[in-house]
């Protein structure tokens, strides 16, 4: 068994959530200070992927991405890279999905964090910075490990916009959502099971792991 | 002039005003019921709102000034704020609380030798009683070394039977703090314990400032009346004579121009055997006998006037009906409008 798919999946997820935790932080600590209009717009706009087909994802990534869109023309030309059908180009589809949870989560953390302990690390001199890293994650600690891990188990399990900007190349692109349904389609089924086998058992652990932070924190 | 506050403040449709100073080794009190802008005025003074107008001095040194553009971030300010619920570190331990505010190792040892907090050292905050959490909570303003101190209701957050004891133990702390210290409160024992001069912020405004003893003695506002409990206030009217009546008790009064009521303590009435200037007779309505005092309300023909008598007094008297009075002129506090 070609374990590829497995190691390019969990690269990918990883790679994802990484960018996902720091945009996301960023993103929930920017839109909890906003007025409540300019709030009400962006909280549309970053929560839409979560609701959005897939495939509408995948289609806008590859409208931006692509060799014809602004941004993946640009790449292309300029410094000769691909952006598309390449491994890494499921990085951006799985962030894309995933960002929605990780900002949401983040965000109902910030805003429900007693702003007083900011205030009081100020009075004691400790610099904004300082005080976002060492006092207010530590204190979002809960919602901010949730929203992580609940987008890395989806960026791992990313199929629809991923399959549209990355396809399925075997030793490339291939990724275990990816590999279950080839397997599938070309009657293999006692592959796609292998597969399907051990895609629950990363899910079960990614589960398992999310309860028994919850239980360490109580 | 070692903290000089004159600053305006709009939130929403309430303008916060005040204006007041607080001298070296002196504790001020802002008074005042909640929702009158006390701790605003506390934030405004630590950077951490920015008034609309107005300036903030601490010892020479300008911390806000709206016309010359100055407004110091709250970490440059030398500022130490005790807050409601105290707001230490949760995930940090006593120590660590400590340390935030200073790297000196061997400062953190005296804060918590000082505080007696060695024994707590390794616990959090959840696991300490009420008074351990403020102890913690003054070591951690120490060790930043401020130059004023500002509490906020630093009683609120504990149960009454603790009040007592850690109130010693604050103003044993406030005798050493040479610096200005402000107290927001909404309780007058608090005022009468801890503080030296007091302030009376009334809907966002500040009152000028008046010595302890001749506030309780002699408040100038209603709403200073009413702060300390006074139940004793009556309008006064201009009558056809050319003097001045206080109409609740139906005598007259001698009173400064620009007073709109009197008041007078309940302990200031005085029982007398019959009609005379500045008497009245009433009905003792609810009679509370105290240990060492009575208390009467007299149903008057203007309304209810409440006394409080000496026991001895009251037992020789023996009647409740047809009690005769006199408010002396001597004691009748002329209030402000405010």
């Amino acid at each position: 068994m070609d374990f590829y798919p497995l190691l390019n999946s969990l690269r990918i997820a990883a790679l994802s959530t990484a960018l996902i935790f720091f945009v996301g932080l960023w993103a929930a600590q920017v839109i909890s200070r906003c007025s409540p209009l300019i709030k009400g717009v962006l909280d549309v706009v970053l929560t839409l992927p979560l609701v959005l087909p897939p495939t509408v994802v995948g289609y806008l990534l590859l409208c931006i991405l692509g060799p014809n869109g602004w941004v993946g023309g640009f790449v292309e030309r300029w410094l000769d890279v691909r952006l598309t059908m390449v491994w890494y180009a499921a990085v951006f589809s799985s962030a894309a999905v995933a960002f929605p949870l990780m900002y949401r989560t983040a965000r109902g953390a910030f805003e429900s964090y007693n702003k007083t302990l900011t205030y009081a690390a100020q009075v004691l001199g400790r610099s904004n910075r300082w005080i976002f890293w060492h006092i207010q994650l530590p204190c979002c600690r809960q919602g901010i490990v949730a929203g992580t891990v609940l987008a890395f188990a989806r960026a791992l399990g990313e199929y629809g916009a991923t399959s549209m900007i990355a396809g399925y190349t075997p030793g490339k692109t291939a990724t275990i959502s990816t590999t279950v349904y080839q397997f599938w389609r070309t009657g293999n089924d006692a592959m796609a099971l292998r597969w399907v086998l051990v895609n629950l058992a990363i899910s079960a652990v990614v589960l398992l792991a999310i309860n028994l932070l919850e239980r360490k924190e109580r | 002039m070692a903290l000089t506050v004159d600053i305006k403040k709009r939130l929403g449709k309430f303008t916060l005003q005040v204006s007041f100073t607080g001298e070296l080794g002196e504790v001020t009190g802002l008074l005042g019921a909640s929702g009158s802008g006390k701790t605003v005025t506390l934030q405004c003074i630590a950077g951490l709102l920015t008034p609309d107008e107005g300036r903030i001095e601490l010892d020479g040194r300008v911390l806000f000034d709206h016309r010359a553009g100055i407004h110091l971030p709250p970490q440059q300010r030398n500022v130490g704020y005790l807050f409601q619920q105290y707001a230490l570190f949760p995930h940090y331990t006593v120590e660590q609380n400590i340390a935030v505010a200073t790297r000196n190792r061997e400062e953190v040892e005296e804060l918590l030798r000082r505080f007696h907090l060695e024994p707590h050292r390794k616990k959090r905050p959840g696991q300490l009683s009420g008074g351990q959490q403020q102890r913690v909570a003054l070591a951690r303003i120490l060790a930043a070394k401020p130059q004023v101190l500002l509490l906020d209701e630093p009683f609120s957050a504990l149960d009454t039977h603790l009040r007592g004891e850690i109130q010693g133990e604050l103003s044993r702390f406030l005798a050493q703090f040479s610096g200005p210290c402000l107290m927001v409160t909404h309780s007058q024992d608090e005022v009468r314990r801890l503080c030296h001069r007091v302030c009376v912020v009334h809907d966002g405004v500040s009152q000028p400032m008046q010595d302890t003893a001749e506030f309780f003695a002699r408040p100038r506002t209603l709403s200073a009346a009413r702060l300390l409990g006074c139940p004793n206030i009556s309008p006064v009217e201009h009558g056809t004579d050319g003097t001045w009546y206080a109409t609740a008790w139906g005598i007259p009064v001698e009173i400064p121009p620009g007073t709109s009521r009197v008041a007078i303590h309940p302990h200031h009435v005085r029982l007398v055997s019959g009609p005379g200037q500045g008497r009245l007779c009433g009905n003792g309505t609810h009679i509370e006998v105290g240990i060492f005092s009575v208390n009467v309300d007299v149903a008057t023909p203007c309304g209810i006037l409440h006394v409080e008598l000496p026991r001895g007094v009251w037992e020789e008297k023996n009647d409740t009906q047809s009690i005769w009075v006199e408010l002396p002129q001597d004691q009748i506090i002329p209030l402000m409008d405010g």
